[in-house]
């Protein structure tokens, strides 16, 4: 196992085959269905769009639930209005959560550190009240905005006979739930892990680095740091948009509740979880986080019996309703703790444990070698 | 009077009250070194700040090669070819040298602001040759893929001065380039400046170590309390008895 000198092809090859293959490796692990599979690959997109801006940057956005958001709202808008196409859904919902992000970066990025960050979760606290109410006619508020059989869909009229029931998202023909839904989301989200790499390693990258290092030396090296930090704040903003579009679309419905603040700190959760500024660490995050969310979550006593089985029934019917206290409805607990034995210990995320793990694997490898045939690694003491 | 590339005109600035510059006039020459020396609290790093848009005078103005510098956002001015290296050595840390060296080059070849996101770095084979000539100039070519923030703070200094060279600055400004060196990094600081002043290039160096002065400077002003009390050729200045004075009674 090697992590660290991996070429960027390489790096690409590995991750698109990851991502495309989960649901064979996901089957013994319980998580092989679409709907899960969709949520893994569109969160995977909204965290690594999150890293662009906080990994490389330092600007730690507290409300990018609102680009979500108004992803969601646009590609459901698209849906109502003109066609049942993903296409068109994803490029408004990519189109106007840039344009928020444009407006709310402008306003925000005038300061820095925890100012910057209470900014933007006001702007987007402020985004989903006016989601919830003052925008009805837009939102549909509480109820969230749904399809409905009198919606006019100018395009799809023209070339489709209306059907009985409610028509479903497809991409020209093909239905957008289930696996095709998933693999959909799964080449887009390999488009922008590339496109993040291609970002990474830039000259606008290393300005972004920059930024996050040495914001006096950026101005006296006669560079305008303002511009470069609203780029990366948008683009990030149209990831996420690109993800609140892609939840339209596997599920065509939008309420005002995927802009609040949770949401927006849930993404931070992921990325920090991985690995803040790392290319893969904001997927593994938001891969983890989804994981225990929805199958963690449904682990029950009776699903522990079964585990603990091998265990004589009195020592079992003792472990399990401690570890139950983990399971089930309680995951956040575990992944609290998870979450701070991460940050104690780990600052640089579940990327750096693999990391490490990686560099101790090569050192025993090495040490093994240098110690010959005859010699086992035992007999090195202080290695 | 050959060319003037900086002048500052009755500078004014004072801290609530507190008066750091008064009536500070400043005329450096194209080419030449001007060093600033004065004692601890004289003003002269206050004297930097305003020239490179760090901090606005109260009055007076600070014009380069002909254009008004006062009131310029700070990387205008460095736009512009101003360039300064810092008393703590301003880097990026976290950067490896050879990055910390290629970020400016990027600025001097595509200005404030280029969205230049998908080209890779690797690919920026004439950027990463100059990188790499300066920092064989600076005498860091060796740690080259090493992170910056590892370094000494001697070498942190040098690798700064690489940074700003890589700008090609058409005025240098220098604090302290050689504080909490040794005697034999601040001789190679020394030939380097040199080398650099060969190349036509004009400085402002604010300094304390007199041997740096004497080895680099054509010309030295010598401020204390916020004025400047004589100016002229370093041999000059040495005998003045003003100046021994603002040292010598500084000192007691």
């Amino acid at each position: 196992m090697k992590l660290g000198p991996l070429t960027d092809t390489t790096r690409f090859v590995l991750f698109a085959v990851i991502i495309l293959a989960m649901p064979l490796w996901l089957e013994p692990l319980g998580g092989n269905y679409p709907d899960l599979l969709q949520r893994f690959a569109i969160y995977g997109i909204f965290a690594i769009g999150f890293n662009i801006l906080f990994g490389l940057t330092g600007y730690l956005s507290f409300g990018h639930a609102a680009f979500l958001g108004v992803g969601s709202y646009a590609a459901v808008w698209s849906f109502k209005l003109l066609t049942m196409n993903a296409l068109p859904a994803i490029v408004f919902g990519v189109f106007f959560a840039g344009i928020l992000a444009a407006a709310i970066g402008f306003l925000s990025l005038r300061r820095t550190g925890i100012y910057f960050s209470i900014l933007t979760l006001a702007f987007a606290q402020m985004s989903y009240n006016l989601a919830y109410s003052v925008l009805t006619p837009i939102t549909n508020g509480e109820t969230g905005l749904q399809l409905s059989q009198q919606d006019p869909r100018i395009i799809d009229s023209v070339f489709i006979e209306a059907g009985s029931g409610l028509p479903s998202t497809n991409l020209f023909g093909l239905k957008m739930s289930g696996y095709p839904g998933f693999y959909f989301c799964a080449v887009l989200l390999i488009i922008c892990f590339y496109i993040s790499m291609r970002i990474f390693r830039s000259p606008f990258g290393l300005m972004l680095r920059g930024i996050k290092s040495n914001q006096n030396r950026m101005r006296y090296t006669g560079l305008n740091t303002r511009p470069y930090m609203l780029t990366a704040f948008v683009i990030s903003g149209m990831y996420a948009g690109l993800a609140g579009s892609l939840l339209a679309i596997t599920d065509p419905l939008a309420g005002a509740e995927r802009m609040q603040w949770t949401a927006s700190g849930e993404v931070v959760l992921m990325t920090i979880l991985g690995g803040v500024g790392t290319l893969a660490g904001p997927m593994l995050g938001a891969g983890l986080i989804k994981y225990f969310e929805n199958i963690f979550s449904a682990f029950n006593n009776n699903v522990l019996m079964e585990i603990f089985s091998f265990l004589p029934n009195a020592v079992a019917e003792i472990i399990v309703p401690i570890v139950g206290l983990f399971v089930g409805s309680g995951w956040h607990l575990t992944l609290g703790i998870l979450f701070m034995v991460i940050v104690i210990y780990l600052p640089g995320g579940i990327v750096e444990g693999l990391s490490r793990l990686a560099k101790f694997a090569a050192g025993e490898r090495k040490s093994s070698k240098i110690a010959g045939g005859n010699t086992s690694p035992q007999d090195q003491p202080g290695e | 009077m050959s060319d003037l590339v900086l002048h500052l005109d009755n500078i004014q600035k004072s801290f609530g009250g507190l008066s750091a510059l008064s009536d500070v006039n400043l005329h450096v020459e194209e080419g030449t070194t001007h060093a600033i020396i004065g004692p601890n609290g004289a003003g002269k790093s206050t004297l930097l700040n305003v020239c490179i848009g760090r901090l606005k005078p109260d009055s007076g103005h600070v014009t380069f090669k002909g254009q008004e510098l006062t009131g310029r956002e700070p990387h205008e001015i460095a736009q512009m070819g101003v360039a300064r290296v810092f008393q703590t050595p301003e880097i990026f840390p976290e950067m490896t040298l050879l990055e910390n060296v290629m970020l400016p080059a990027f600025s001097k070849r595509d200005g404030a602001f280029k969205l230049n996101a998908y080209s890779g770095l690797a690919q920026q084979g004439d950027i990463r040759d100059e990188a790499e000539h300066i920092l064989e100039d600076v005498g860091l070519a060796d740690q080259m893929l090493q992170e910056a923030g590892s370094l000494s703070r001697g070498d942190k200094r040098r690798l700064e001065l690489g940074m700003c060279l890589i700008l090609r600055p058409r005025l240098l400004l220098l604090d302290e380039p050689t504080a909490g060196m040794s005697r034999h990094d601040t001789n190679r600081t020394i030939d380097l400046l040199k080398k650099i002043k060969s190349r036509g290039m004009t400085k402002v160096i604010i300094e304390h170590d007199m041997h740096v002065v004497f080895s680099l400077a054509d010309k030295v002003s010598v401020l204390a309390r916020g004025e400047i009390i004589a100016g002229g050729k370093p041999e000059d200045v040495r005998e003045n008895p003003k100046v021994k004075e603002a040292y010598l009674g500084g000192a007691h």
